[in-house]
Formats: C-alpha cells, sequence, structure tokens
C-alpha cells in the first residue's frame, strides 16, 4: 500500500478512492463476513455487484482466507457467525412486532370549557421525527405544538387546540413525515377535566 | 470511544466554528495528518465553514455539510472519520492486525499487541517506527480497507518486544455508533 503512493506525490490534490458500501450491513463487502446479516449481503452482491461476489466468495478466495488459521478455529469461527445470525434476525423479528403492536394515542384534553389541547403519544415507534412533526402539526393547523415530556416521562406532541380528528386524517393519508403508521394502531381518545 | 453513543441523547448542541479556530484546525491537519494542502482543499474547500457538534464526554465532531469529517477528544490528536479514511487511506500510518483479532475489534476491544507481530500482522519497519500516542489507521489481513482507527499506546518498537497487552487502543471503528451517524 505504499507503493502507489510515492508515485502520486504531484502537487495535484489526490482523488479520494471510491468505496463501495453494503447496501445492507453498510460496510465494505469486504467486512461483510463479521456482520450479523451475512447471507443476506451476500445476496445483495450477488445481484448488484456479481464481479466482487466472485472475488470474495469463489472458492479459492474462501481457501487462500483460510491461510492462516487452522481447520478447527473455522468450523467453531463459522458456527459462532452462524448463532450471530440466527440472534441478529431474531431481534430484528421482535423489534418489527414491537413496532407493529405500538399504538400511537391522539388525545383531546379539557383545558377550560371550550379549550382543548391534542396530545399525540407514539409516534416515535414508528421511526417518525417528533420535532419536524410538531412543526408540520404547527403549521398546518396554524396554531403552537410541542414536544414535551407527559407525566410518564414520555415523550408526546401537544397541539393547541381540537384537532384530533385532522391528526388522525393526517396520519392516515401520510402527509409529511407522517409515514409508515398503519390505521388501525391508531386510536383517538378523550379526556375530561377532572372536577374539582 | 463511541459505545452506546446516541446521537439523541449525547449530542449537545452544534455551533458554526470561529474563522481564527477553522485555521488553526487546518493547521493542525496539515501538521497531524500526512496530507498536502491541495488534497485538504478537496476535503474541506476553504470557502465551506464547518460546524463543531459537541458530544458528551468533551468528544467534539466537526461536520461539513452535516457529514461528519474528524473529530476530537478534549484536545488531543485530530481523527478522520472512517468514511474519510476509506477514501483518503494514506492519511494516516498504517498498522495491520490479523485475521482473528478482526471479530474483536468489530466488538469494540482494543487491539493487543500479538494482533500485530502474528503472523497475519503488520507494523512499520524500525526505520519508520511511531511513538506512542500516534492516531493510526488499523488495517486488517487480506482486506483492502481500514478496519479501524487507534490511538498507539505503546511505540511500535515496544508493540515488537513487549507482545503483551494493550497496543492500539480503538478509537472508532466499523459498525460503531459514529459509523452509523451517517448525517448530524
Amino acid at each position: 500500500m505504499s507503493a502507489e503512493q510515492a508515485t502520486t506525490a504531484a502537487p495535484q490534490p489526490k482523488p479520494p478512492v471510491q468505496v463501495l458500501y453494503c447496501e445492507v450491513c453498510t460496510f465494505p463487502p469486504e467486512y461483510c463476513e463479521f456482520g450479523s446479516r451475512l447471507s443476506k449481503c451476500k445476496e445483495w452482491l450477488k445481484s448488484e455487484h456479481p464481479d466482487l461476489y466472485d472475488r470474495y466468495y469463489s472458492e479459492e478466495a474462501l481457501q487462500s482466507k483460510l491461510g492462516t488459521m487452522s481447520l478447527e478455529q473455522q468450523t467453531k469461527l463459522e458456527q459462532e457467525a452462524a448463532k450471530k445470525e440466527a440472534k441478529a434476525e431474531a431481534k430484528a423479528d421482535a423489534k418489527m412486532k414491537k413496532k407493529m403492536s405500538s399504538q400511537v394515542q391522539i388525545k383531546r384534553i379539557q383545558r377550560q370549557k371550550n379549550k382543548y389541547v391534542t396530545a399525540i403519544h407514539g409516534l416515535e415507534a414508528f421511526d417518525i421525527d417528533l420535532k419536524k412533526a410538531a412543526k408540520l402539526f404547527a403549521q398546518t393547523f396554524a396554531t403552537g405544538a410541542s414536544v414535551t415530556k407527559n407525566a410518564q416521562g414520555l415523550d408526546e406532541i401537544v397541539v393547541q387546540g381540537d384537532v384530533s380528528d385532522e391528526v388522525f386524517d393526517m396520519i392516515r393519508e401520510e402527509k409529511g413525515v407522517l409515514k409508515g403508521v398503519p390505521e388501525s394502531n391508531v386510536e383517538l381518545i378523550e379526556e375530561k377535566k377532572k372536577k374539582s | 470511544m463511541f459505545k452506546k453513543f446516541q446521537p439523541s441523547t449525547d449530542i449537545s448542541g452544534q455551533t458554526a466554528v470561529k474563522s481564527s479556530v477553522q485555521r488553526s484546525l487546518r493547521a493542525g491537519l496539515l501538521s497531524q495528518w500526512k496530507i498536502d494542502p491541495d488534497t485538504l482543499e478537496s476535503i474541506w474547500p476553504k470557502k465551506e465553514n464547518i460546524t463543531l457538534v459537541k458530544c458528551r464526554d468533551h468528544i467534539s465532531i466537526y461536520a461539513l455539510n452535516g457529514e461528519p469529517l474528524f473529530f476530537q477528544h478534549f484536545d488531543g490528536p485530530l481523527y478522520p472519520t472512517l468514511r474519510l479514511l476509506h477514501k483518503y487511506p494514506f492519511i494516516l500510518p498504517v498498522v495491520r492486525v490479523d485475521r482473528g483479532a478482526i471479530r474483536f475489534l468489530l466488538a469494540g476491544a482494543h487491539m493487543m499487541c500479538p494482533g500485530f507481530t502474528s503472523k497475519g500482522g503488520w507494523l512499520p519497519p524500525p526505520e519508520e517506527a511511531l511513538p506512542a500516542g500516534v492516531a493510526v489507521a488499523i488495517h486488517a489481513e487480506g482486506k483492502e480497507h481500514a478496519i479501524g482507527i487507534g490511538i498507539t499506546k505503546l511505540s511500535t518498537e515496544d508493540i515488537k518486544k513487549v507482545n503483551k497487552g494493550v497496543g492500539v487502543e480503538v478509537v472508532t471503528h466499523l459498525g460503531d455508533d459514529l459509523w452509523a451517524l451517517q448525517k448530524v
């Protein structure tokens, strides 16, 4: 790696090396084998860059990799890799399940006799940026909208005024950043001010 | 350094950097990295203003147009991000670990001396020996691209001599939370 350095010592800026990154695990493809999604990475590389696939996963390449390692070590490593992959998959599955079962609550809270605020809770589970969503609400309804912590210490968006139905429609129509929330996971709740 | 680094909670703020500070940063980069001014110009054009992203534990990341370029811990050496190092692999001196160490490196472990001195590893020859406390690019046996960036804890000659314990402390590696942070 020092040979090409010496030849390109001209005063011109050195061009950057274009590095290909695996779209599955974001590593350079040569490191996919150490990632947790090897089989998916392999599939991706095979379809997108068949020449590289041959370079990294052909028989000879695998043979030369064995070089400094004993067979015993190699099999052990392979087993561990398989285990790791299974684990990562299970984790991803669980995450997905959790996402699908989590609820978005749109709550109408009475502040005064005829004044309401709308609290939207649970959007972050669907990878929605709460700050951006709050901004979107503020813009569409021309009211104040902010991200606040509720009594349980969880983040929620509070929009001034009763806009619960409109918010519900927006989520259903996937306006702006409000993407990927299934309609069945959204519920409307009304909270009356307790009489004291 | 970037173990359990959550952008949402660990970044405390972003600020523009004063031009005088930018000038000293530029000088620092030129003196610390093996880079010529023209290449630096193409990485970080003179006209562009860099932003300082302050993070927990006195880590400061410098980003250009939202893309992290390099970072620093306290007033320590400036490290390029791994993506930048992949593009310009010559800016840091190279050390190489053997294949057996890759797994541990990707789990965030520091690199032990035997990983460099064994058959698959590689250290600069005695005439180009590196002192302790230098930023190095960590490459891996049989791989083209760098796998991580570290700081030498022992000089390379000492690594060969002692051959025990931590030789290079890993600062960032493939797949850590800085790697995941593509935009700030």
